[in-house]
């Protein structure tokens, strides 16, 4: 029975296949747009998620409790005595004051971010620099590299080595270096952060603690690292939907087009069903067939749409997103993406994609292999 | 000898396409399984230099620390203002920003 069953389905796509190619043209171009739509639709997925899923896993141990100052609804410099103020309220482990800035550095037209580790920083007049920067200025270690300072004298740092470029999703632009070269640079008095960050003693109370030092310190901002891990998933939500949004013109008008492709039966394909039935095929049979038409078209641009969309945003580094990441910045960092998929994800794609065609092509097979073969031939 | 079927041609393919989808899973796990050193390392260089953003987008001050950034970026100038660089029109108010004054 089951060999039966097998020869006889065998038999059908055969007659499926054989249908298919004699729309050959009309068909070709049907499953090159699907497999495009399908290819652009899963890149954007599995990129938005891998990055997303990257980002959380990177910045996990960023800092608990981020302070800032602000003056006139604007970031400025902390003074040294907030660092006692926020050392004082109760459930804070550790606060230190952070220095860090921005620095654009007009021989490569690109922006650096400037930073004082407080963990083993750079001797004065020496600096670590990042990937990015090492190549947009083409330094190696022993490389002198000079900027004008806020008094526009010249300060001149040896790089004395780079990040890894492993780390470059993280280190890219970074420029490391010593606190008086930094103060110096800028010219930041002595006494004076960028912002501060704090530790909490129980993980728990970190939302607490923050309305302490918010009613201590009423003219600071708190950034809490629960919200930088849930900005990126909000950028990359944004810029998957803006990416969605743009694309949803095209989506619609493939949709339009399967939809026009697959429920709408031409006289040819209504004489087909006409003489089918006429020769004693059972009405089951004929929607039988026309699934499979529509299965072989959906399907396969799924799965070629699908592995096109793996290939070129875990392989090839995702060349089409390349210029919306960019944007108009010089500094990129130079990242391979973690392959992380979501396979609910690809199952929603899945759904999405091949199910409603197929459905599509059923209604109007059914509507008209139910009718007299005489009326639809004729 | 039979010409080769039609129906044998289409179940090889979509046996070999299904195959490269099953690929590419094992693909993810394994490259995901190998970059964990890697990660493990970018993860303790965020933590050792406190740092609070990824450096994806380095074009703009409001851009490169989004979880940083002003209240009113990506609208620095001022709110509705348009955008000059096309990262901003694309990073939405950071979360932490949402819905506080």
């Amino acid at each position: 029975m089951t060999a039966g069953w097998i020869s006889r389905q065998r038999h059908l796509l055969d007659f499926a296949l054989s249908s298919l190619g004699r729309r050959r043209g009309k068909n070709l171009g049907l499953l090159a747009v699907y497999t495009l739509v399908v290819f652009v639709l899963a890149s954007v997925m599995l990129f938005s998620h891998a990055i997303r899923h990257e980002a959380r896993l990177v910045l996990k141990d960023s800092p608990e409790v981020v302070v800032q100052k602000l003056v006139a609804g604007r970031h400025d410099l902390i003074p040294a005595g907030h660092l006692e103020a926020i050392r004082g309220v109760r459930g804070v482990r550790a606060a230190e004051g952070r220095l860090w800035g921005y620095l654009f550095d007009p021989a490569a037209a690109a922006n650096y971010t400037l930073m004082v580790p407080r963990d083993q920083p750079p001797a004065p007049g020496t600096a670590l620099i990042g990937s990015g920067v090492a190549a947009v200025r083409d330094a190696a270690p022993g490389d002198t590299l000079s900027f004008r300072a806020h008094d526009g004298q010249l300060v001149q740092f040896t790089v004395a080595g780079t990040l890894e470029r492993d780390s470059a999703l993280v280190s890219a632009d970074l420029f490391l270096v010593s606190e008086a070269d930094f103060r110096r640079l800028f010219g930041v008095p002595e006494g004076r952060f960028t912002d501060i960050v704090a530790s909490v003693r129980n993980p728990r109370e970190i939302r607490t603690v923050a309305e302490k030092i918010d009613a201590a310190l009423p003219d600071t901002r708190i950034i809490l690292r629960d919200e930088i891990l849930r900005t990126y998933d909000s950028v990359f939500d944004w810029r998957e939907g803006m990416l969605l949004v743009l694309l949803s013109g095209a989506i619609l008008a493939f949709g339009i087009f399967a939809w026009e492709k697959a429920s709408g039966l031409s006289a040819e394909e209504r004489r087909e069903i006409g003489i089918l039935k006429a020769v004693g095929w059972e009405t089951s049979d004929v929607i039988r067939l026309k699934t499979l038409e529509g299965m072989v078209i959906s399907l396969t641009a799924f799965l070629a749409g699908y592995v096109l969309g793996y290939l070129h945003v875990f392989h090839f580094g995702a060349p089409l997103f390349e210029p919306v990441l960019k944007g108009w910045a010089v500094l990129y960092p130079d990242f391979r993406l973690t392959p992380f998929v979501d396979e609910l994800q690809v199952a929603t794609l899945f759904f999405f994609t091949v199910f409603p065609y197929t459905v599509a092509t059923v209604v109007p097979i059914w509507r008209a292999a139910t009718v007299d073969p005489d009326q639809v031939m004729r | 000898m039979s010409p080769v079927r039609p129906s044998f041609i289409a179940l090889a393919g979509l046996a070999g396409a299904v195959a490269a989808l099953g690929a590419t899973f094992v693909d993810a796990g394994l490259r995901s399984a190998a970059a964990g050193p890697g990660l493990a390392a970018r993860g303790a260089l965020a933590a050792r230099l406190e740092l609070t953003d990824l450096a994806l987008f380095t074009e703009a001050r409001y851009t490169r620390n989004p979880s940083q950034a002003d209240l009113h970026a990506a609208f620095q100038d001022h709110p509705f203002a348009f955008e000059h660089f096309p990262t901003g029109s694309l990073v939405a108010p950071a979360a932490a920003k949402r819905g506080r004054p």
